[in-house]
């Protein structure tokens, strides 16, 4: 690049005329024709009735590679331009790419949304606060407020419950490693297999037939009838908050496992020492020691629980009062076409995590990392 | 981490409730995969408990939900009905097609933002990256809307380009933040010798830091891996119901609306769909876990 310059610079009546114009020139052709390659690919893939294993093939490449590919001719445009213009569009070049997509993608929709959410269904009539008026009225949105409350509440609080009593047995037990991979392997699964694996501990067939489902063959087995476990109100949200236990109950006792093994033995041993049951060093030592972990599960699954979605529509479609917030925003936005009353129930659950968004703040400006 | 700290003392009556809870823990999953082996008139015949008296398996289900081969049956009218079931290898491909980019572009993408965030000097750091950390607990569902009116006019919607940028997108809050808290720790002195050497940042980045950051890659890779994987609804917003394009998790919501009664192919998709997260939850446990524990405050 330097060499470059040098030789450049002596020639013609203006020294950096023939620089400038070259930089200009591979400031705008190398963007447009990597942006052309893009496209080529693009259309292949949109296009191309290829078999699938090649379409997947050449999609990586062209996706992974294709990302790789803008950095580096980026970088190759910015050093051809001069150590000045490379000293300013650097930073950009690093943190640049992200900041357009952050911006696409959450902070400029976030605004979008509260302007979509005072307008009707097709953004054509301006209705002022009406589907907010909605949100907070209508008697299905408010049995998904009652549901999502019930979510947060017993969701989270069984999940960061039985984590932290499984995490705490399996550091006692003799099989430690074992037990500890049998209760986080549900978190690698996902809702909607997850769904299915329920739907037939659920399953319900009719007195006198065969139960499949293993709930209803315990039930049966000792005398009681066979139940409609996703079909009971109001029962049935329960049934499906249990899904989300025994998915989440793996994941608060990996981080209050870690946690508990920074609790320093000496005061441990001293209580005990002292006569202390263990019952007691658990609840005076162990838990206050590990309390901030504690509030960091919870506020990590109440922010999942908030936005549970798939239990709900693959197991009821949301049918027999077991709508969520996340079930309705779907259905307004896809069923009912109703852009405005979609975007109002989004800006709800926005509004429900500013708590946990103001506390992170908090915590990091305290850090000053910068 | 500080040195080893002294175990517990073991207890024989805490492993044994450890034991019943792991086993309640695990049944719904082992009732899946038995039931997956069983045959069609097994299944609705029997519990899969029952195998303990009678085991009689089978890999038929597998064979027809990968292969989507013809089957008939006899229905309740009495007539012999031909019925094709689905195919699941065209969307395990396209699931692996839309995974691997969806964890690989935003992992590079948020590389760069954070060495820039961490060693790169430019006005405005500090408030982008305080833009980051708010925007770690925003949740997606307040894009889908606005995000699927520009696919709409960028015709963008139903391709993989679409998906990989709406996961490119929801996935670069933790990314940089996970990947800026690593790359901030690397000493000082590392950097500045390969400034004397004559590197520029780009070059640095890419010999040094890129190398040295692996572990951190690798965790957020994992923790990125099975969230693309397992989700449903940016598959079902942003790629639609166009079936060419229809990932494992969408095909197994078919599954369950169009044969929700029968188990012997529902547990099989079921099984399909989760066995590559759970070779790589097994094999990757540790991964898994730091990813997990790094990421404990993502929205």
């Amino acid at each position: 690049m330097e060499d470059f310059e040098k030789a450049v610079r002596p020639v013609g009546f203006f020294p950096n005329l023939w620089l400038i114009l070259w930089r200009m020139l591979i400031a705008v052709v190398v963007p447009g024709v990597g942006f052309f390659v893009m496209y080529i690919g693009f259309r292949f893939l949109r296009e191309s009735a290829a078999p699938a294993a090649v379409i997947a093939v050449v999609a990586v490449i062209w996706g992974v590679g294709g990302v790789a590919l803008l950095y580096f001719a980026t970088n190759w445009v910015i050093t051809q331009l001069g150590p000045a213009w490379r000293r300013r569009l650097q930073p950009f070049l690093f943190v640049g790419p992200a900041m357009v997509i952050l911006g696409w993608y959450l902070v400029i929709p976030t605004l979008r949304s509260l302007f979509l959410s005072f307008f009707g269904p097709a953004t054509k009539k301006f209705v002022g606060l009406a589907n907010y008026v909605y949100v907070f009225s209508d008697r299905v949105m408010l049995t998904s407020f009652r549901n999502n409350l019930l979510w947060l509440v017993l969701g989270t609080g069984l999940s960061v419950l039985l984590g932290l009593i499984v995490a705490l047995l399996a550091e006692r037990s003799h099989l430690e490693k074992l037990s500890k991979a049998l209760i986080f392997l549900p978190l690698a699964i996902s809702f909607i297999g997850a769904g299915v694996i329920w739907k037939y501990v659920y399953a319900y067939k009719p007195l006198g037939e065969s139960q499949i489902g293993i709930l209803n063959a315990i039930v049966t087995a000792f005398g009681g009838q066979p139940v409609g476990w996703l079909t009971v109100r109001p029962w049935n949200t329960l049934f499906l908050i249990v899904i989300l236990v025994w998915m989440q109950t793996g994941f608060a006792m990996v981080v209050l496992s870690a946690a508990l093994r920074g609790v320093p033995t000496s005061i441990k041993e001293a209580a005990r020492i002292d006569g202390a049951t263990e019952f007691r060093v658990i609840l005076s030592i162990i838990i206050p020691y590990v309390r901030g972990t504690i509030i960091t599960v919870s506020t990590t699954i109440l922010i999942i629980t908030l936005k549970i979605w798939d239990i709900v529509y693959s197991m009821t479609s949301g049918l027999y009062g077991t709508e969520v917030l996340a079930s309705q925003q779907y259905k307004q936005m896809f069923k009912f076409l109703n852009y405005g009353r979609g975007s109002a129930i989004a800006i709800i659950l926005v509004v429900a995590v500013i708590p946990v968004m103001w506390y992170n703040l908090k915590t990091f400006m305290q850090q000053e990392v910068f | 981490m500080a040195a080893k700290e002294e175990k517990e003392n073991k207890s024989v009556a805490v492993t044994i409730i450890l034991l019943v809870l792991c086993l309640i823990w695990s049944l719904p999953t082992i009732g899946l995969l038995i039931t997956s082996f069983r045959s069609r008139d097994d299944v609705n015949r029997t519990g899969w408990w029952t195998v303990v008296r009678e085991a009689n398996f089978t890999t038929d289900n597998y064979k027809q939900v990968l292969a989507g081969k013809n089957y008939t049956y006899v229905d309740a009218q009495g007539n012999t009905v031909t019925a094709r079931t689905e195919n699941l290898v065209r969307a395990f491909l396209n699931s692996v097609t839309v995974t691997i980019p969806a964890v690989v572009i935003p992992i590079l993408i948020a590389a760069f933002a954070a060495y820039g965030f961490a060693w790169v000097d430019f006005p405005g750091r500090k408030i982008f990256f305080t833009i980051v950390v708010a925007l770690l607990v925003v949740p997606l569902q307040i894009a889908l809307i606005p995000i699927l009116r520009d696919y709409m006019k960028l015709k963008l919607t139903g391709t993989f380009l679409a998906i990989w940028l709406a996961h490119t997108g929801f996935g670069l809050p933790l990314a940089i933040y996970l990947l800026f808290n690593y790359v901030s720790t690397i000493p000082r002195s590392i950097l500045e010798s390969a400034f004397i050497d004559g590197y520029t940042h780009f070059w640095i980045f890419i010999y040094l830091i890129l190398p040295l950051s692996v572990p951190a890659l690798a965790s957020f890779a994992i923790f990125q891996f099975v969230w693309v994987w397992n989700d449903l609804l940016v598959a079902m917003v942003f790629l639609g119901t166009k079936q060419e394009v229809a990932v494992l998790t969408q095909r197994l919501l078919n599954m369950i609306g169009t044969r929700g009664q029968d188990w012997h192919l529902l547990t099989a998709g079921a099984f399909i769909s989760i066995v590559l997260p759970l070779i790589i939850f097994f094999a990757l446990q540790r991964f898994f876990v730091r990813g997990l524990l790094a990421g404990s405050v993502k929205g």
